[in-house]
């Protein structure tokens, strides 16, 4: 069974249509990235499949279930849009911020305090920021914050990750060290991401899947053939970042 | 000061208005971080509606304040969703409407009598043993509701869409969240008055912010500049002959200037992320 499936799924906003039929599967240990233009509905999609905005036709699953019925949310990492532009002056240590995602289900489902502890501590060390679970996330750099987000999506030890162009704003530097972390995920705990971004760099570098969307699903598959697709060529042809194969 | 707490009035007083400012801080911490700082103002104008309505139909007016807050606290959660209206629009459309019914009201009840200025101003040191425990029970209601929902209030004020996508019901929580504050706000009209309580949930919560690398403690130095408040104002009401109500608010002010000098010398201006 794919861990996501969604089929002839559309969306539009206020009428004007952002997605048109698209059909997707997201496989367990892959390493999806969408790729598109400025407005294409990379974003959309990842919100469908999460839940968050409802398709306007279409159906979507998530392990099986509808997004609005699908519980286990602990399955699902998530990193947003814009999740480093957070409030500088916002009082939680860098250990609450990656503890929230425990205390998002009932009491019941919760974690004892040390169980919690042990596995705040974990994803800290996971992305190499175990010494600053008391800093004050404010006091973090961009680069250093993107990788608290990246523990508070592991922290419940999801099957899927999903990032939403999560290195916007931070140095070419930090975004290599933070794609390779990801791929590291990728193969060695069999993690399975999807990744959104315009930066097709990326997607020479880590991932083994590629969805081109532009409103319309434009291409599906392997990297290698992407790489010889006419979407590739039309995404050159729009200014893409691009940087050489590295396999 | 010891002896002064053997007079009843002044137990009462000093009980209900810890319980009463402590939850106010608590809620002032999320509502402060959430950019809903004045939630508070408007919610207090239109406790105003209700007190002079339990004044109009001679039913407790706390009671009837009560039940016109919390309705109106949903009422502002569903226009804001609804209209697509910001925050402060909707609580500028309620607050004014509150102040204006409760004038008409005042009004057609034969004007403001002595009971509504003991609303509008605060009376903490008159308050009756009955409204002490209403106060009392209600805000450890009110701070036990917050302890059960803490996790998912602090994920939802930090990042609310990561919080939606963890499966927490942001809508329910924000109605749950206005709920509490209009709740908190009625019970803190005898504390600080209908013109004051405001600052009660905006105050004590912007001072403990100053002093916090992390949440918990923010929460903690919030509450506890909201009990220093309140003893220091009711002593200093007693041995001044002041207002406590102003006394109160004029020491959460202080209390903000300190902590904020002292943050400013510790650490100098902050980098933004």
């Amino acid at each position: 069974m794919s861990l996501v499936a969604l089929r002839n799924v559309s969306f539009s906003y206020d009428g004007a249509p952002v997605l048109v039929d698209v059909d997707l599967a997201i496989e367990e240990g892959d390493f999806l990235a969408i790729i598109g233009p400025n407005g294409s509905g990379k974003t959309t999609l990842v919100k469908i499949i999460l839940g968050l905005l409802r398709p306007t036709a279409g159906r979507v699953e998530i392990f099986g279930c509808a997004p609005a019925q699908f519980a286990a949310r602990d399955k699902i990492g998530y990193v947003p849009q814009k999740a480093t532009h957070i409030d500088a002056y916002f009082p939680a240590s860098v250990a609450e911020v990656v503890g929230m995602a425990l205390l998002a289900g009932g009491r019941r489902a919760r974690l004892p305090g040390r169980e919690a502890r042990q596995r705040v501590r974990e994803a800290l060390e996971i992305v190499g920021l175990a010494e600053f679970a008391k800093a004050a996330i404010g006091r973090l750099s961009g680069g250093q914050q993107q990788r608290v987000f990246i523990a508070r999506a592991l922290v419940t030890r999801p099957r899927i990750l999903f990032l939403d162009e999560p290195t916007t704003g931070v140095d070419a530097e930090t975004q290599t060290a933070f794609y390779d972390l990801l791929g590291r995920l990728n193969r060695s705990r069999n993690l399975t991401i999807v990744l959104v971004t315009h930066d097709i760099g990326v997607v020479n570098r880590h991932v083994n899947r590629v969805a081109c969307v532009n409103q319309r699903l434009v291409y599906h598959g392997d990297h290698e053939g992407f790489c010889r697709s006419d979407a590739f060529r039309e995404m050159i042809g729009h200014g893409n970042h691009l940087v050489s194969h590295e396999h | 000061m010891h002896a002064l707490f053997a007079y009843g009035f002044l137990q009462r007083a000093f009980l209900a208005g810890v319980f009463v400012a402590v939850a106010c801080a608590v809620l002032g911490v999320f509502l402060v971080l959430r950019k809903d700082a004045m939630i508070g103002h408007g919610l207090s104008h239109i406790a105003f509606a209700g007190v002079a309505l339990g004044l109009f139909l001679n039913v407790l007016p706390l009671a009837a304040a009560l039940a016109v807050s919390v309705a109106a606290a949903l009422a502002m959660v569903k226009l804001k969703d609804r209209a697509g209206l910001h925050g402060d629009t909707a609580i500028g459309i309620f607050s004014s409407l509150g102040l204006a019914v409760g004038i008409l009201l005042a009004s057609l009840a034969r004007g403001f009598n002595v009971e509504l200025m003991s609303y509008l101003f605060g009376d903490v040191l008159a308050i009756e043993p009955l409204e002490v425990w209403l106060s009392v029970g209600l805000a450890a209601a009110v701070l036990g509701a917050v302890r059960l929902n803490y996790g998912k209030l602090l994920f939802m004020t930090f990042d609310r869409e990561s919080a939606r996508a963890a499966g927490i019901k942001v809508g329910r929580l924000d109605a749950l969240l206005m709920v509490l504050t209009a709740v908190t706000v009625v019970l803190g009209m005898k504390v600080a008055g209908i013109l004051l309580v405001a600052a009660l949930v905006v105050i004590p919560a912007a001072a403990g912010l100053q002093a916090a690398a992390s949440f918990r403690t923010a929460i903690a130095a919030s509450a506890l500049v909201a009990v220093v408040a309140v003893a220091g104002g009711l002593a200093a009401s007693l041995a001044l002959n002041i207002p406590a109500s102003a006394a109160i608010v004029a020491l959460c002010f202080l209390a903000f200037v300190l902590l904020f000098l002292l943050k400013k010398g510790r650490s100098g201006p902050q980098a933004g992320a």
